[in-house]
């Protein structure tokens, strides 16, 4: 079986995003990048289901500029075994995205498709489910646990009110919840290797599909401050403020 | 042209979520419409019927959308769509699931996680775990949105009579079917709809201590939430967790207790009225965020506060 792991550069999620100064748009300007969260779960998963003898082949996918191909590396690094950048100069929306992966996917016919539930910059949560959309797949989304049944996946979901089991037909779309697995780290030798390992350049204008944007950025602001709170001394004055100042609690 | 909100429910009761995306439906400003796709869930549409500001609730009752799957309901929204010019859902797990396959069959970009509405096609929308806002202005000819529940003030259950229309099923698919589910009972309030919550980190040490989390909520009348840490570390079920990737909390008390207060876990709760962190940890971060800190063992802290309530 092969699966196809669609990943994203997004800022490192240690770091403190601000606008620019002109509000235009986030400031990424010397910010450090790394491999969105998600996707670390996602090609962890993958990676072993290979190692348990699932998969045989593992392809990590991004769509965006050349300097992902570091993110793709570091998949390689994780245990891909290839990868396919598709190349644009602006950066895309989900939608734009989830075309241009599949048009990878049909390229591929995978019989399996794990991505990150969402990317940490846009926080939008919505790749997975318009590429299910876009191939006509099934889609099992926040995924805590996966078994891979013959041609179907059993799939646990979490939602709000707890945990969710789905049955999908294989091909399917599965995007991966906190909880799915812990991902490892890449070892030294492991990333020597991966300099190695077939990384294949796609433009995306060769792919023949609309990415114009549809939605335009007007500003980017700071959310509105809390005022600066106090410090108490004992439980007994938390309750007195509780009680007579933010009368919270009777 | 009218506005579609997709109700979410258990076939028995709407969740108190719609409710808050019938109020950002409101705002954009055309007549409001609801759909309710179910199973035996007339009592459903009857509850939206009575709803405040809407005008008409459109009723699909057929097996086939017992569980709402993502594939069937996107299918069905969609065979609706041309009488629309915004669909909405709220931003919780279910709307998260369904809006984004409904947008890509539209070949329309979403606009996730609304918290104002300033013009029928422009928006605010937090981004990078509520770091930064962003206002976003839509050319799609049918905006797909969620809705942030707690941006948006709940309308009210009564003082409705809209109309009940039933249609049939359009576009069952069979590509996902429904297993199981282990839905969490409990006798505490909603975590997203109630007043006051009281959440554990990595500082509670165990599940077992969480019930001196518990022993307070059940006298302020509180849901108990958690950070990602607690539940990572397996002291709590997945559905206890507040925070960017979690659920999205806005209650007149926030209680944060034994949180360090990463970024993450402030994203799903920061807009709070009135936030209170306990932590021996001085310099915690949460700290920056508390209206009022208290620097104390949690271990001694919570029997005492526990006494005193």
């Amino acid at each position: 079986m092969k699966i196809v792991v669609p990943i994203k550069r997004v800022v490192d999620y240690n770091v403190k995003v601000r606008p620019l100064g002109d509000q235009s748009d986030v400031d990424l300007n010397n910010v450090k990048m790394a491999m969105n969260p998600f996707c670390e779960i996602a090609i962890e998963e993958a990676v072993r289901l290979k190692e348990a003898g699932t998969a045989t082949e593992v392809i990590a996918v991004t769509v965006g500029k050349s300097d992902s191909q570091e993110q793709l590396r570091t998949a390689l690094a994780l245990g891909a075994d290839r990868a396919i950048l598709v190349e644009s100069d602006s950066l895309l929306e989900p939608l734009a995205i989830a075309k241009a992966l599949s048009k990878v996917i049909e390229a591929e016919s995978p019989q399996l498709v794990i991505l990150g539930k969402q990317a940490i910059d846009g926080d939008n949560n919505q790749t997975g489910q318009m590429l299910a959309a876009l191939l006509n797949y099934g889609q099992a989304t926040f995924a805590s646990e996966i078994s891979i049944d013959g041609d179907s996946a059993s799939v646990t979901r979490e939602i709000d009110g707890g945990l969710q089991t789905i049955k999908v037909s294989l091909p399917a779309i599965i995007t991966t919840d906190l909880r799915l697995n812990e991902p490892r780290y890449a070892s030294l030798p492991n990333i020597m290797k991966a300099k190695k390992k077939e990384l294949d350049v796609q433009p995306i204008d060769a792919m023949g599909i609309d990415t114009a944007p549809r939605m335009e950025l007007l500003s980017v602001e700071l959310p509105a401050a809390r005022q600066e709170g106090i410090k108490v001394e004992s439980v007994e004055e938390l309750v007195g403020k509780l009680k007579n100042e933010a009368k919270v609690i009777s | 042209m009218s506005t579609l909100v997709i109700a979410e429910h258990d076939n028995t009761n709407l969740k108190p979520a719609t409710l808050n995306t019938v109020a950002a439906a409101n705002v954009i400003g055309s007549e409001v419409h609801i759909l309710v796709a179910g199973s035996s869930c007339q009592s459903v549409a009857d509850e939206a019927a009575a709803v405040e500001g809407i005008e008409k609730v459109i009723l699909v009752d057929d097996s086939a959308y017992e569980n709402q799957l993502a594939e069937s309901t996107a299918n069905l929204i969609k065979s609706i769509s041309a009488d629309y010019s915004h669909i909405l859902a709220p931003a919780t797990t279910f709307g998260k699931n369904v809006l984004p396959r409904l947008s890509a069959l539209l070949d329309v970009q979403q606009i996730s996680e609304i918290t104002e509405v300033l013009s029928e096609d422009t928006f605010k929308r937090p981004i990078y775990a509520g770091s930064c806002i962003a206002t976003v202005k839509s050319s799609d000819a049918i905006k797909v949105i969620t809705v942030r529940a707690t941006a948006f003030d709940p309308v009210n259950t009564s003082g409705g009579s809209a109309s009940v229309e039933s249609i049939s099923p359009d576009g069952v698919s069979d590509l996902s079917s429904f297993v199981n589910e282990e839905i969490a009972q409990s006798d505490r309030p909603e975590l997203t709809a109630a007043s006051i919550v009281i959440s554990g980190g990595r500082g509670m040490q165990s599940g077992d201590n969480f019930h001196l989390l518990e022993t307070i909520a059940d006298k302020l009348g509180a849901a108990v939430g958690a950070s990602r840490a607690a539940v990572d570390a397996g002291f709590v079920p997945n559905d206890y967790q507040v925070g960017q990737t979690g659920k999205i909390v806005a209650p007149d008390l926030y209680i944060a207790v034994g949180i360090s207060g990463a970024i993450q876990h402030l994203a799903g709760m920061k807009d709070s009225k009135v936030i209170v962190a306990i932590n021996k940890d001085e310099d915690a971060p949460i700290f920056q965020v508390a209206d009022y800190g208290l620097v104390a063992d949690l271990f001694n802290a919570l029997p005492e506060l526990a006494e005193q309530l």
